[in-house]
């Protein structure tokens, strides 16, 4: 057993935590998300340049050899600065159908201009009627001659606007449901057929609904194979989903100790209201709830390589477990801050909308609830 | 002891009904939240209140009020609920009225309950400041005499929709040496035109507007403007703080609030199912019914009880903490139910393209920020660590 960084990861955290000090104070990140495009490609550029985006790619496929592990600690930090850049979607998600099941083309084609920040992905799974359910699909992709064409809506594609590229989650053959059917594609945003309706997210991010008219694609764009996409598609976002979990861990731990910290300085009754019991047991269940998600966090990324069963069953654990947290955590936060804590111009409360929207980010706690009973015999 | 309504009580309902049938202004949105309606439409159904005489119905008859029961006013707000019905602003209606006519002379009720009843003057309370939030007594804006007038400085906060304000009720200081800060304290009428009010807006998590900060420096009130007598204005204060508390319990919305989750549980889908035939998930709404229906019937005791002549007392604040605790459960689920489409900032969405690729059900539209919004309900109105302190107190005696 070890829970130790190697001194490799120590040393990008502590570049990371340097860079989110620096770059991603509220003022500036307030300013950002308000902004015409909402994030900043040159933020990309430098976090390309720190070597973050080749860590989890073997170095056969151009990257550095690491893997969940350094996820996770990217997205503590990132979540310590509610860093709205897309790393879920590009690294994890799209990085990980092609580590999993690319061809040596895909890889070649692809991995080259993550690593170097060029290529930018986001994620299309969800549709309007399908609630959590990955094989819930209606939209399609058939082949026609060589290649295929696809059709269908994908709703509240995070990092769309920015992406250069989409990895799409269509029905091949079979029905509504059906765990068979199921394939991946990889779609040039710029395609014909493919359009976007944008909008920026609750918690400062940005989204496309995304709509694809006969979006014609050649037969390589198949990511792994043709109406076996559901195993790929749950192993990819059970690794999202851990690298989620440390971001709400950053998150949270910020907002807890924002919230200690103000209920030092904030005096009512001539003591700083941090002095009333009522609120200090609150505070130390908010850090229980911390202690207990970074513990469930660490469960879900070492379980990532295991079995498909155990793999599961720890992170819909880590899911339920920290979905709860989330919003206890920044439910209270707001509570103790009083009116303050209502302000856009305070940052906790955009910490608390980080922390809400979490919860709906590949199933919420029943959906995870369920599946942690069905995999448990029960 | 029993629930039913008598036939008189029926009759007044079926009156009620088609009152509001016929008379509640039509281009008025049921749902939208407050800070995206115009000021015009805030006051709209005031407005036909108050020409019909029942934009007060718990002031007493000679000031305008209706003389209607408790039961009756329970019939009132369940009629308005059931439609959604955008209701008369508190601050008037509910807590400068009553304290005007409690404790102000003549020539004050003549001035301004008029104008409260008829919703053509818009009140907001001047009560928080930076430095004096729960701790209320703490407040520091000065009103100093100087001839017949009032010298107002300091800053107030958190003033909940002052940018229509015509006039304001705020909390000041007028005997700095007091020996305890409650006891110099004055309430005073301030004209929101009086130069030297700078009134400037807070934005909130939900995105909205809808506090400001109100800056006074050197405000010259007629000292006529007193309420009362100097230096008894926390008396009147907390007189008010007790009528704010029993209205904030939302008992009816909440039950329309209720039924609208149901139908959005039953129009959103579950592995191809209504949502609301998932065990987890109506489990969870039934919670919130069940917690509902025993405040509910909280409140009618409440209410008897008020029309026994006890209270409102310390039990009010048992239904301000459920009753916010209810409303937040309500919106959370809520934003549960959508699913993904609680996820875009639809007030941040540019409106063109919107007829051809639409984003999500309309019902989704505020589910967010209406669970954000609501977050302030345990924090204003004495917030509900607070009302805890208060039962603590006065009805367990600790
Ligand atoms: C949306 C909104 C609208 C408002 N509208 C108005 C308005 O129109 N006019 C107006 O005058 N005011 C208004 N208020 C102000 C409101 O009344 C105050 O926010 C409230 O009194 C709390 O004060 P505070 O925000 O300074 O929090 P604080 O008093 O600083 O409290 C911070 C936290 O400490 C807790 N706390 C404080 N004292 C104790 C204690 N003794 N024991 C245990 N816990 C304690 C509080 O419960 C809270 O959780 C509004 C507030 C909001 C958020």
């Amino acid at each position: 057993m070890d829970f130790n960084f190697t001194d490799e990861q120590t040393m990008v955290r502590d570049s990371l935590t340097r860079l989110v000090r620096e770059k991603y104070d509220s003022d500036s990140r307030r300013a950002v998300i308000a902004s015409e495009s909402g994030w900043r490609p040159e933020i990309w550029s430098q976090l390309a340049e720190l070597g973050l985006f080749g860590m989890p790619f073997a170095e056969e496929d151009g990257g550095f050899g690491g893997g969940a592990i350094d996820s996770m600690i990217v997205m503590e930090e990132f979540g310590k600065g509610l860093v709205v850049e897309p790393y879920v979607p590009t690294v994890v998600c799209a990085g990980g159908f092609l580590k999993h099941a690319g061809t040596a083309a895909q890889k070649a084609e692809h991995i080259g201009g993550i690593v170097d920040g060029s290529r930018i992905f986001a994620f299309a799974y969800a549709e309007a009627r399908a609630r959590y359910d990955y094989a819930n699909l209606e939209s399609t992709a058939k082949k026609v001659g060589s290649g295929y064409v696809l059709n269908g809506h994908k709703t509240v594609v995070i990092g769309a606007p920015w992406a250069t590229h989409l990895i799409v989650t269509v029905r091949t053959s079979g029905s509504k449901r059906d765990r068979d059917g199921i394939s991946v594609f990889v779609v040039d945003k710029a395609s014909d057929g493919v359009v976007t309706r944008d909008y920026p997210t609750i918690d400062g991010r940005r989204a496309s609904e995304v709509f694809l008219e006969n979006v014609s694609v050649p037969a390589d764009a198949l990511v792994g194979e043709e109406g076996n996409g559901l195993a790929l598609i749950e192993l990819v976002t059970d690794e999202a989903i851990a690298a989620l979990c440390a971001e709400a861990c950053g998150a949270m731990k910020v907002a807890q100790a924002m919230t200690v910290e103000y209920s030092r300085q904030r005096k009512q009754f001539g003591v700083p209201i941090g002095s009333f019991q009522a609120l200090q047991h609150r505070m130390v269940d908010m850090f229980t709830e911390y202690e207990q998600s970074v513990s469930m966090t660490y469960l879900a990324t070492l379980k990532l390589g295991e079995g498909e069963n155990e793999r599961k069953r720890a992170v819909s654990a880590a899911k339920v477990r920290i979905g709860q947290a989330a919003h206890h955590i920044g439910q209270e936060a707001i509570q103790i801050h009083g009116g303050m804590g209502m302000t856009d111009e305070l940052a906790i409360g955009h910490y608390f909308k980080r922390l809400t929207i979490f919860d709906s980010e590949f199933g919420n706690v029943d959906h995870h609830m369920k599946r942690h009973i069905a995999l448990s015999g029960g | 002891m029993n629930l039913e309504f008598s036939a008189d009580e029926l009759a007044f309902r079926d009156e009620v009904r088609a009152f509001i049938g016929e008379n509640y202004p039509r281009d008025i949105s049921a749902s939208a939240l407050r800070d995206d309606m115009s000021p015009k439409d805030l006051v709209a159904w005031h407005k036909v209140l108050g020409a019909k005489g029942w934009s007060v119905p718990a002031w007493p008859k000679e000031y305008g009020g209706t003389d209607w029961t408790p039961t009756q006013r329970y019939i009132w707000s369940e009629e308005n609920a059931r439609i959604n019905a955008v209701m008369p602003l508190p601050f008037g209606v509910s807590m400068v009225g009553p304290v005007i006519y409690t404790f102000g002379n003549e020539a004050q009720k003549a001035q301004h309950l008029p104008g409260i009843r008829s919703g053509e003057v818009w009140w907001c309370q001047g009560y928080s400041e930076p430095g004096a939030g729960s701790d209320l007594a703490s407040l520091q804006t000065t009103a100093v005499r100087d001839g017949d007038h009032y010298i107002i400085n300091g800053q107030k906060t958190w003033t909940t929709l002052a940018q229509y304000a015509d006039w304001g009720f705020f909390l000041c200081r007028t005997d700095p040496s007091a020996a305890k800060p409650q006891e110099g304290i004055s309430f005073i009428l301030v004209d929101m035109n009086t130069p030297g009010i700078e009134v400037r807006p807070i934005k909130l998590i939900d995105g909205g507007y809808e506090v400001n900060e109100t800056w006074l420096t050197d405000v010259r009130v007629p000292v006529e403007n007193l309420v009362g007598q100097e230096n008894k204005g926390w008396t009147y204060a907390k007189f008010l703080l007790a009528h704010e508390r029993s209205g904030i319990a939302g008992v009816a919305r909440s039950k329309r609030g209720v039924e609208q989750l149901r139908e959005i549980a039953k129009l959103e889908l579950l592995d191809d199912q209504p949502l609301i035939s998932d065990f987890a998930f109506a489990s969870k709404v039934s919670q919130l019914e069940i917690d509902l229906a025993a405040l509910e019937i909280t409140e009618l005791r409440t209410l008897a009880g008020e029309q026994a002549g006890r209270g409102p007392g310390p039990e009010s604040s048992i239904l301000k903490i459920k009753g916010t605790e209810i409303q937040q459960r309500l919106t959370e689920l809520t934003l549960e139910a959508v699913g993904h489409y609680g996820t875009p900032f639809y007030g941040g969405i540019p409106e063109t393209g919107s007829n051809e690729y639409p984003i999500g059900p309309d019902y989704a539209r505020h589910s967010a920020a209406s669970y954000l919004n609501m977050r302030k309900t345990s924090i204003y109105g004495g917030s509900n660590e607070i009302q805890r302190n208060i039962i603590t107190k006065m009805i367990l005696g600790l």
